[in-house]
């Protein structure tokens, strides 16, 4: 945790506060008193909540409800269909300090973002220049102020009564396009901050309720699509203020001081309420998880500006989460890959505020979600990781990407904790990592300028959970309100007509419970003029496992076709691909489609722009989730079931089910539940037949160690997490049991390696403070 | 604070329990109970004697043997040693390091490329329980997934600790 020297700098310091105290002083007192004592503020008492808790619950309730309320009031300003049919919007709360206070439903994240561009803000002296008065509203979307990427715009206003500062409000919209290099909000071409889209550093952008001028007009034309850009604008200034009113009619009725207590009791609150729940649902102890993720940028339908960033990578995220007896806990990310040439890296707020988006979907499901949270947790995130760059030219469009990657692997850890307990019914194998983003742009149907970006993967499977299959397409991580959208309406944002929307068959991973199942919708390009899309997911690995022997689920794969002919099919009558591409290795689309299209049907899921015509072809595969428990137990009935569904492709049932089935004529599966018994029996024993015990198998992967023989990005993976971490180094050659002389540079891999060796941080930028509140 | 039946509770165990009951679950504080009834029900379906502590997946557990010692045990009876070790290492292990053994499991484009990514995957040696799964790049070390610190948990569950933890 940062604490700033104090700052006296600007006649207008000290002028905000009954105190006289600046901003940043009166943070760092609050941060002192944490720090001293344990409790936030130290507060060990909350003398409100105990002395007058109605009143305590009143101010929550009205506060909570008013977020909530305005939330959904606002969006509906908002044309975009991401912010208006996905939700992807959020209004906080904040006490003078920068702490949330409380935040309404959406996209919670940026309880966490906004609030570290308030402490920006305040530790960087804004109230003395440019000044922080009533009607003022600020605009930050910067991500190396902790913005999870440059999409998520977030408007700030200051909350006052009679002339002093009593809080703040913060709203946030994803915006369809931010005008980087390629179309669409979170693109991938870009490998650095400068082709990321605008970035906006806190710019106070209104003064007396009103946006300034030379801010609308720069603003606007620094993006594809102005339209949504500007009613995404008025969602969140309506929000904020009708978010300010709250706040002043709470004054008025409850009195500021019971407002001002209120503000900060209730983040210690916050703080008890993790641990109260860490005691009474988890196991004191230490878990050890670790999540990867593919970064194929070698392939020739990659197009990067830079020579140095043509090389395939890997992410490593290895976590070791540590449970303690007083239920604190601490998130080490220790032995994580460096930051990278692509946009995937994540600013240390991204990650840690980004967690409690996962943990109000587990740990804590209460509406009471606030910056207390983050006062119970030791988080590490090692500098110059991917989750903490020491370089200010990264690029983070899509950190989400490496994000929901490396948070299944907590799900994994924590469940362990539920499992152990009996809380069965928490138990998750972990999320899916949603994707693909279809994105793209060029000129619409309309005739416009125009940048896409599907939201439909906010309705991917969910793992499964120890007593049940996990959700078919139904959620995100991101996003816990998320929706696949009407096609209608994505037909009215996109050239892009659904050939089909479907269920995504064998997509879930197996088990005894198996990963909800994710979906595919297939889209022919139509009433574009020049249009471009792109894929980016997962191709070649997937990021979640599975747990307790259940399977992790299936990985991505891309299909985009070109020169289709469809066009004249649909003309002439012909038979027409419908959408389900029911097993990737028999293709049924390429025949309803001409002959000698251009199809491309293959694992590299992260592409750039390609030109595609109407009548072209692009599949939007929307992924499962990971299994739970081995698949050898799985209820006979509920693989009958699934293969009535058309959920399993029969094949699978009897390799990893290992049950009889049979088909009648009328297309209906039937399961032998007898004959089914003595194939699961026989599996068992075929498992002990092919099975090698581990430590032999051990001198085995240690020969390959030894001859380094392993492909380029998993060298490249091990060789830059042992670069930035000793301890990493020295738990791998123990484990492997490798002689001292062993070694494995980048160096020694033949690929360019620009950023190994030389970086510049945003902290040696003169008159930059950044905010740092984890252990790096 | 919602209490369950020991019936509710080997319903839950046996993925059989009502949607209502299971809802109520999910959405209310966690009983307090719950740790000991799940392991009576537990103990009760094991064929062993030795008392379970701590269950680490729906076949293993942690279990406390006569002379006090604390291992990691399959429900078959076959014994993984100390829990403090990692149970995966006197495991049997098959790795789907190629496209043929991944191709048993998913449709080839559906299945991770074993130059990137492999599956691990860790039997039981006596009955051939599959227990876990590991997906990680080729060369990683076998992961310790849990540790518990068994005394500072019956702490919380305000209950003596097994002699050994």
């Amino acid at each position: 945790m940062t604490i700033m020297n104090k700052i006296t700098e600007g006649s207008a310091t000290g002028s905000l506060l009954k105190s006289g105290l600046s901003l940043n002083d009166h943070r760092n007192l609050v941060l002192q008193r944490t720090q001293e004592t344990g409790f936030y503020d130290g507060r060990e008492t909350l003398e409100l909540k105990e002395s007058d808790p109605i009143a305590y619950e009143r101010i929550f309730s009205k506060l909570r409800a008013g977020l909530v309320n305005s939330r959904e009031v606002a969006k509906k300003i908002a044309a975009s269909p991401i912010v208006e049919q996905e939700g992807e919007l959020c209004f906080t709360l904040y006490n003078v300090a920068g702490d949330c206070i409380a935040t309404s439903t959406g996209i919670i994240i940026h309880v966490g973002t906004m609030g570290a561009a308030i402490k920006y803000m305040i530790q960087n002296n804004w109230e003395a220049n440019p000044g922080i008065n009533p009607g003022d509203m600020f605009t930050n979307n910067d991500c190396q102020i902790g913005n999870v990427h440059p999409c998520d715009i977030a408007t700030i206003v200051p909350i006052f009564h009679e002339g002093l500062l009593v809080g703040w409000v913060g709203g946030v919209t994803h915006v369809i396009d931010v005008g980087a290099v390629g179309p669409g909000s979170m693109s991938n071409g870009q490998i650095q901050r400068f082709g990321d889209g605008v970035q906006i550093t806190c710019r106070k952008t209104g003064v007396n309720d009103t946006p300034l001028r030379d801010w609308l007009h720069e603003s606007q034309r620094n993006v594809r699509t102005p339209k949504y850009w500007i009613l995404d604008e008025k969602t969140r200034i309506a929000g904020c203020h009708m978010i300010r009113d709250l706040v002043e009619e709470t004054i008025r009725e409850e009195g500021i001081e019971a407002y001002e207590q209120f503000s900060m009791e209730v983040v210690e609150d916050g703080r008890r309420g993790l641990t109260s729940r860490i005691k009474s649902m988890t196991i004191p102890g230490t878990y050890k998880t670790v999540s990867f993720v593919d970064v194929p940028y070698a392939h020739e339908d990659v197009a990067v500006p830079s020579p140095f960033a043509k090389v395939d990578t890997i992410m490593h995220a290895p976590c070791e989460i540590t449970v303690k007896p007083d239920a604190t806990w601490r998130l080490d990310f220790e032995g994580c890959s460096r930051w990278g040439w692509h946009t995937y890296n994540a600013n240390p707020v991204a990650f840690t505020s980004g967690i409690w988006v996962m943990m109000t979907q587990t740990l804590v499901p209460t509406e009471r979600i606030n910056d207390g949270a983050r006062y119970a947790t030791e988080f590490r995130l090692p500098k110059g990781t991917w989750t903490n760059p020491d370089d200010r030219r990264t690029a983070h469009a899509d950190a989400w990407h490496f994000l929901v990657s490396s948070w299944s692997s907590l799900w994994r850890g924590i469940s362990r904790s539920y499992f152990g307990r009996g809380y069965l019914e928490e138990v998750n194998a972990g999320n899916s990592n949603p994707c693909n983003w279809l994105q793209g742009g060029g000129i619409n149907q309309e005739g416009e300028i125009h940048a896409v970006n599907s939201f439909e993967t906010a309705a991917c499977g969910t793992g499964a959970c120890a007593v049940k299959d996990g959700l078919n397409h139904a959620a995100a991580i991101w996003n816990p309100e998320g929706d696949m959208g009407d096609i209608e309406i994505w037909e009215l944002a996109e050239p892009l007509l659904y050939m089909g929307r479907t269920v995504k068959t064998n997509s879930g991973g197996y088990g005894k419970y198996r990963g909800g199942l994710g979906f595919e919708t297939l889209r022919m390009v139509w009433g574009s003029a020049d249009w471009t899309m792109f894929f980016m997911g997962n191709g070649y690995m997937n990021s979640d496992w599975g747990l307790m022997g259940g399977y992790p689920s299936a990985t991505g794969y891309r299909f985009e076709a070109h020169d289709t002919g469809l066009l004249e099919r649909i003309q002439e009558g012909m038979s027409l691909p419908l959408g389900k591409d029911l097993n990737p290795d028999h293709p049924t689309f390429e025949q309803h489609i001409d002959a000698d299209a251009q199809v491309k049907r293959d694992k590299q899921c992260i592409t750039t722009e390609a030109i595609f015509e109407n009548g072209d072809l692009y599949l939007n595969y929307l992924r499962g989730g990971p299994g739970f428990g081995d698949p050898l137990d799985r209820d006979p009935a509920a693989v009958e079931e699934d293969l009535n569904q058309n959920f399993l492709l029969p094949e699978y049932a009897e390799k990893v089910y290992a049950v009889a089935i049979s088909r009648d004529e009328s297309g209906h599966w039937s399961v032998d539940r007898k004959a089914t018994a003595l194939r699961r029996k026989a599996a068992r024993l075929e498992r002990i037949a092919r099975g090698t015990p581990t430590r032999q198998w051990m001198e085995q992967e240690r020969s390959k160690i030894l001859d380094h023989d392993a492909s380029v990005q998993v060298k490249q993976m091990f060789a830059s997490s042992f670069a930035l971490s000793a301890e990493f180094l020295n738990e791998f050659k123990t484990f492997w049991d490798l002689p001292a002389e062993w070694e494995l540079t980048e160096e020694s891999l033949d690929i360019p390696m620009f950023g190994a060796k030389h970086h510049m941080d945003l902290s040696e930028l003169p008159d930059v403070h950044p905010v740092i509140m984890t252990e790096q | 604070m919602t209490t369950y039946t020991t019936k509710q509770v080997t319903d839950l165990v046996n993925g059989e329990l009502d949607w209502d009951s299971l809802h109520q679950m999910l959405s209310m504080p966690k009983d307090r109970e719950r740790y000991e009834q799940y392991i009576g029900v537990l103990q009760q379906q094991v064929d062993w004697e030795e008392r379970i502590i701590l269950p680490l997946g729906p076949h293993l557990f942690i279990a406390e043997n006569d002379d006090q010692s604390l291992v990691t045990k399959c429900r078959c009876g076959h014994d993984f040693g100390d829990y403090r070790q990692n149970w995966k290492l006197n495991a049997l292990i098959y790795v789907r390091d190629d496209v043929e053994k991944m191709s048993q499991v998913y449709p080839k484009l559906m299945a991770p490329h074993t130059d990137w990514q492999v599956y691990r995957e860790y039997y039981c040696p006596t009955c051939g329980t599959m227990h876990d799964v590991e997906a990680p790049t080729p060369w990683y070390p076998v992961i310790h997934d849990f540790q518990p610190n068994l005394k500072a948990f019956f702490e919380w569950l305000g209950m003596p600790a097994p002699a050994q933890a």
